[in-house]
């Protein structure tokens, strides 16, 4: 039986992922029976590139999602290679942690009652300056989509960050700090010369999914982008949702087409990882040291601090907005406050939060037991996948959502499956696995073997021996890699909406569903609402083993487990 | 906070109750023998599609929902959906799919565009409407735009629910005269650059101004009523065109920018960037300052020469699957009970599609004691409702938009 | 806790380790019940290979030919669960997770039925090690001696047929060590297992007091 488990777990991620693209391309060759779209033309891509602005679109995805994924990459790097090691990098990481677990429409929201010309930031200015008005900037949806960048980069430092912690051990790298620095280098040198080259092979996976995501997102865009035109993807969506049916198949050909900007940017980035190592490759040993990188080390931290900040401090704003009466532009307070909002909410909020969990549940338990037995079979046979599986892995990643969510809803359609749970948790399962296999293969992997060995020598059985000895003491990751799925569960939108043809209202749903109606007190109720079972999920997670394990030293939280 | 106990409930239900039921083929109802429609839709859950972004529609759908499963038998979901749209996509991709039968939406909020769509491909059950009893309250002779929707024949496949008319609102606390025409605004936005914009097409109540604005720069608005690829469109719209060459410059961002939605454009107001904004609904001003969203100093008003005006309905899938169940549903929303509470801006505040002289005395007494909310528009006060163009105008105007002006250089 | 009678003790005929074209080990052993075996080489000479074929765990990417035979009976090809091979690691490796005494009843075989029995077996093999009422403290607040001796307890609970050593005293102090030295040799011995250790550590062989067998 195990060892049919991987199988079955690539299965689940990329068959929808094939089955959704292929209910894409057809469309956008002009194949879709039910509009008259019988044979096969090329007239939808002929409509899609007369699109005005089309370029333009194009342009934007490309540029800024590589500019963001790039931005996000070097403050990340920059801020490891500066403090990797200290208090200040220890403060970071408890902050960074449960940002994580931040919606990135919340984030972005978050990020726009801040920045926005009506925003906190101009408000404060407006007491200095005497506004009565808001100035006539376009801070947020700015033609260039600086703001859209700003609102990606602070959801992926936090991701990213994790990422390479959980990659940093594996390079020994305080001894390597130690030596660099004996040599004469200053820290950022000497880590990014001999550290950064064994780390990034490891967190190159990640980041190319943040690219992909950057380059293909759709509700961060449709609250900081530019409008006049959109990044290709919104306009992708206002294409599926335009009355005049027709425009279904320009919809198609416009989501293979960002397919393919997202592979472009792919080809770019690996380009430039080329380009990078062959010039790192003479940097690294022509002896500079730049020993004295105080302020590049402050500006890290600077940078890093503010990111965090921007999400932590959107937050508060949210947290005003949900309970403000009426607040006028240069007023820094709402003049009253009102809980009535909050009050009616929370009456509906039993149903929703009902339903999310149904959803949620049977998708992290399925995939936490799907992870488990593809980790444990690693461990039986000894055989580790190859890197090529990992791309497998992390196909849903790569795979723009937009891209095959809607050919997906067809195929479900045909087999008599939409709107059921069961396929609701298969759609959520496709993104759920890569982020729980992501989250737990690294302590999986790293728990020492010889527990297993010494446990079978005693006498256990193989079964016995992953129930009573690795399960418990894996018991932190486990949970943590729950709470990571139940934080991706949470957050979908699209897979619900599409696939559960509307009748399962979640958290997410409601919550996009009333930022619809534009009130900010109702964005707010909502953005913290959408945050409160994925943070439950990482208290819970930290909480059980505490408590489970509170009598037990060696389950702490910095043993080698 | 309702118990976690009831959540699991609902949740479990709605875990039953979405099957797939493509096996099972709901007969069309006999709507012609309404008591067969009753019995045939006892028992059924209608999967009703809503634009959910308001909380005080929402809870009006939840009120009606609950009145229908007491007195009828039917239950009653909203599918609360951020786009009408996805509801029709919805059914065009079980059409694709060849489900015919059982499909997931039973009843859409819809008009305009989209019901045309629908029409065109014949996505829609019907024609059923007439035939309810509550239809014969609707004011057919004084509201024409209750059976044409956008001029396009409802034809029976849709049954009006609400009216809405264009209206703009202002802070009277910032601004002491308003301008009332599309040329008079066009003169006070030269005095007061940037002070106004409207949501960015194809947007609907973007569309609508520009759809406002076409009606009153035209040279003849009865073209307007005819399909577009009927007349000499080019020459038609040549006077829109020209009005928004001057009045791009001269708008918020200077038109690089837009408010994606109406309600991107109230916080505009509420935030002092503009001083003048529009809504399809003067009552739902009055319940944005109940909101805490506006000053308490906002007022409606209209233009002098008249806005447009419309009518929206809620019309059945070829497909649904609780079709008589939908019908019921419709009719008791077109009910005087019904449409009294909708239009107490206590609970939403939109205006009824009924004749009020063929009410029931007391009925007509309670439409009359009203109080329709401080920033809200008195039937008298609301003047001239202009007809909306035929929906191809509006596709027109888009496309032309969007080449214009959607792509900032 | 095992008897000896009619034991023939671990046999590593003509055995050989390769990882791809390198030869790890080239043994041909015979390790009489209560003999004590020392093989001495440096780190990365396959020791620690040798001893993982003999359990059972070495994963498959070894190549591994020769037979390995515990009391007549060849050990190819059984689960590592019922070769009743016991080792013990330079790392003690008590379960975190389990008390003291929760270590020691999991490798108590499940054929000793009965909580007061499996209590009482426990309890027993405490107080020999010197060790008694430590039943339900938590393994982290042992001392590195305590540790070590409850490791071998565990293993010894398991009624192994032979007792495997991979650098079992390496990590203790110098004061300690002798001290679990002549512990577990003794232990070994009285049980009659034969056992096999490995170590990079002279002292480890000349305390053990047996065939000294050098690998390169």
């Amino acid at each position: 039986m195990l060892r049919f488990v991987p199988i079955i777990t690539l299965f689940f991620m990329v068959g929808p992922v094939s089955a959704g693209l292929i209910g894409t391309i057809l469309p956008s060759f002009g194949t879709l029976p039910a509009l008259g779209g019988d044979g096969a033309s090329l007239e939808p891509w002929r409509t899609l590139l007369a699109q005005p602005g089309l370029d333009h679109s194009i342009r934007l995805s490309l540029i800024n999602g590589l500019a963001a994924t790039l931005i996000s990459v070097v403050i990340v790097m920059l801020f490891c290679a500066a403090w990797q090691g200290t208090r200040v990098f220890r403060m970071l990481q408890r902050l960074l942690s449960p940002i994580l677990s931040v919606p990135h429409a919340t984030a972005a929201f978050g990020l726009a009652f801040l920045i926005a010309p009506s925003g906190w930031i101009a408000r404060l200015v407006a007491q200095v300056a005497g506004w009565d008005r808001p100035p006539d900037l376009a801070i947020i949806h700015d033609p260039l989509g600086l703001a859209m960048i700003v609102g990606l980069v602070i959801k992926e430092i936090p991701f990213l960050f994790l990422m390479t912690l959980a990659a940093l051990p594996q390079a020994d790298t305080d001894r390597t700090a130690q030596v660099t620095a004996s040599l004469g280098y200053g820290r950022i040198t000497g880590w990014f010369k001999v550290t950064l080259p064994r780390i990034y092979p490891q967190i190159r996976l990640p980041v190319l999914a943040v690219l992909a995501y950057s380059t293909s997102v759709v509700d961060v865009a449709i609250i900081l982008a530019p409008t006049t035109p959109a990044p290709l993807a919104v306009r992708i969506l206002g294409w599926l949702s335009d009355p005049d049916l027709s425009y279904r198949f320009m919809a198609s050909s416009g989501a293979v087409l960002q397919l393919g900007i997202v592979l472009v940017a792919m080809g770019v980035w690996i380009g430039g990882e080329k380009i990078v190592g062959a010039l790192g490759r003479n940097w690294a040993v022509d002896g500079r040291r730049l020993p004295h990188d105080g302020w590049l080390r402050h500006g890290a931290a600077i940078l890093a601090i503010v990111a965090a900040g921007a999400v932590i401090l959107g937050l508060v704003v949210l947290l005003v907005w949900s309970i403000a009466g009426f607040w006028a532009f240069p007023d820094v307070l709402p003049r009253n406050f009102s809980l009535r909002l909050w009050a009616r909410e929370f009456d509906a909020l039993g149903d929703s939060l009902a339903v999310t969990l149904m959803i949620g549940v049977p998708s992290v338990l399925v995939a936490i037991a799907l992870v488990l037995g593809c980790l444990e079979n690693e461990v039986r046979t000894g055989f580790r996948p190859r890197k090529r599986v990992m791309w497998l892995i992390y196909l849903p990643l790569l795979v723009p959502q937009i891209s095959f969510m809607f050919g997906l809803q067809v195929f479900f359609t045909l087999v008599g499956l939409d709107r059921t749970l069961f396929s609701v948790v298969l759609a959520h399962l496709v993104f759920v696995l890569p982020y729980v296999f992501l989250s737990l293969s690294d302590p999986f992997r790293a728990l020492d073997p010889r527990y297993g060995q010494s446990a079978l020598c005693l006498g256990a059985s193989p079964n016995r021996v992953f129930w009573q000895v690795r399960l418990p003491l894996l018991t932190r990751a486990v949970l943590t890699a729950m709470a990571v799925g139940l934080a991706v569960t949470v957050g979908q939108y699209l897979p619900t909406l599409l696939i559960g043809a509307g009748r399962f209202a979640t958290v997410t749903t409601e919550a996009v569903a009333l930022a619809t109606g534009g009130d900010r007190r109702m964005i707010g109720i909502y953005g913290l609402l959408q945050m409160m079972l994925p943070f439950a999920g990482f208290a819970l997670a930290l909480l059980i083993p505490a408590i489970l394990f509170a009598r037990r030293r060696g389950m702490g939280g910095n043993n080698r487990i | 906070m309702r118990s976690f106990v009831s959540g699991f409930a609902v949740a479990a239900s709605i875990a039953a109750a979405s099957t797939p039921m493509s096996a099972v083929a709901d007969p069309a109802p006999d709507v012609g023998n309404w008591q067969s429609v009753l019995e045939q839709a006892r028992g059924q859950t209608v999967y009703w599609h809503a634009w959910g972004g308001e909380p005080r529609i929402n809870d009006y759908i939840a009120w009606a929902g609950g009145q229908v499963l007491e007195r009828y038998g039917v239950e009653v979901v909203q599918v609360k959906l951020t786009d009408t749209a996805d509801a029709v996509t919805k059914v065009l991709s079980e059409k694709t799919a060849g489900v015919d039968d059982g499909g997931a939406v039973d009843l859409i909020w819809i008009n305009g565009e989209n019901f045309a769509a629908m029409k065109r491909n014949d996505l829609l059950f019907g024609p059923w409407v007439e035939e309810t009893p509550n239809f014969d309250y609707v004011d057919v002779a004084g509201k024409p735009t209750v059976i044409n929707d956008f001029t396009v024949p409802t034809n029976g496949l849709e049954a009006p629910w609400g009216m809405a008319q264009v209206s703009f609102y202002y802070d009277t606390a910032k601004l002491d005269s308003v301008p009332k025409s599309a040329q008079a605004l066009l003169e006070w936005l030269a005095k007061h650059p940037g002070r106004f914009t409207y949501p960015q097409p194809p947007n609907y109540m973007g569309s609508t101004f520009l759809k406002q604005v076409l009606t009153e720069v035209v040279d003849d608005p009865k073209v307007l009523q005819q399909p577009a690829d009927e007349v000499d469109a080019q020459k038609v719209l040549a006077p829109l065109w020209g009005y928004l060459e001057d009045l791009q410059p001269l708008l918020w961002r200077n038109g690089q920018a837009y408010p994606q939605n109406g309600a991107a454009m109230r916080t505009l107001l509420a935030d002092n960037e503009v001083d003048i904004a529009f809504s399809f609904s003067s009552g739902e001003v009055s319940s944005a300052i109940e909101a805490f969203e506006l000053p308490d100093t906002v007022r409606s008003y209209v233009f002098d020469s008249g806005t447009l005006g419309n009518t929206n309905f809620v019309a059945i899938p070829y497909n649904a699957s609780a079709k008589a169940g939908a019908v019921v549903l419709a009719d008791f929303l077109m009910s005087p009970e019904a449409q009294l509470r909708k239009q107490d801006p206590q609970y939403w505040g939109a205006d009824t599609v009924l004749a009020m002289d063929k009410l029931p005395a007391d009925m007509q007494n309670a439409f009359a004691n009203l109080d329709l909310g401080i920033a809200s528009l008195s039937p008298a006060e609301r003047g001239t409702v202009l007809p909306e163009p035929h929906p191809s105008w509006m596709s027109l105007v888009e496309t032309e938009w969007q080449k214009r002006y959607g792509v900032v250089q | 806790m095992s008897n000896t009678q009619m034991k023939s003790g671990l046999e590593l005929r003509d055995l050989s380790i390769r990882l791809g074209d390198r030869l790890l080990v080239d043994v041909d052993l015979v390790i009489a019940p209560g003999e004590i075996v020392t093989l001495m080489g440096p780190s990365g000479s396959g020791k620690s290979s040798l001893l993982g074929h003999i359990c059972g765990t070495l994963p498959p990417v070894f190549d591994v030919r020769g037979v390995v035979r515990l009391n007549d009976t060849v050990l190819d090809g059984l689960a590592p669960q019922d070769r009743h091979v016991g080792i013990l690691f330079q790392d003690d490796l008590l379960f975190p997770h389990l008390s003291v005494g929760g270590n020691l009843a999991f490798a108590l075989p499940s054929s000793i039925r009965g909580k007061t029995e499996r209590r009482a077996r426990v309890a027993a093999a405490l107080e020999s090690a010197g060790l008694a009422g430590f039943s339900d403290r938590d393994p982290a607040t042992l001392s590195g001696g305590q540790r070590a001796r409850v490791a071998l307890m565990r293993v010894l609970l398991s009624e192994p047929g032979v007792l495997l050593l991979d650098e079992p005293f390496s990590k203790l102090d110098r004061g300690l060590r002798d001290q679990i030295r002549s512990f577990v040799f003794d232990l070994a011995r009285q049980n009659g297992l034969p056992t096999l250790m490995v170590t990079h550590d002279p002292e480890d062989g000349q305390a053990a007091n047996g065939r000294v067998i050098a690998l390169d």
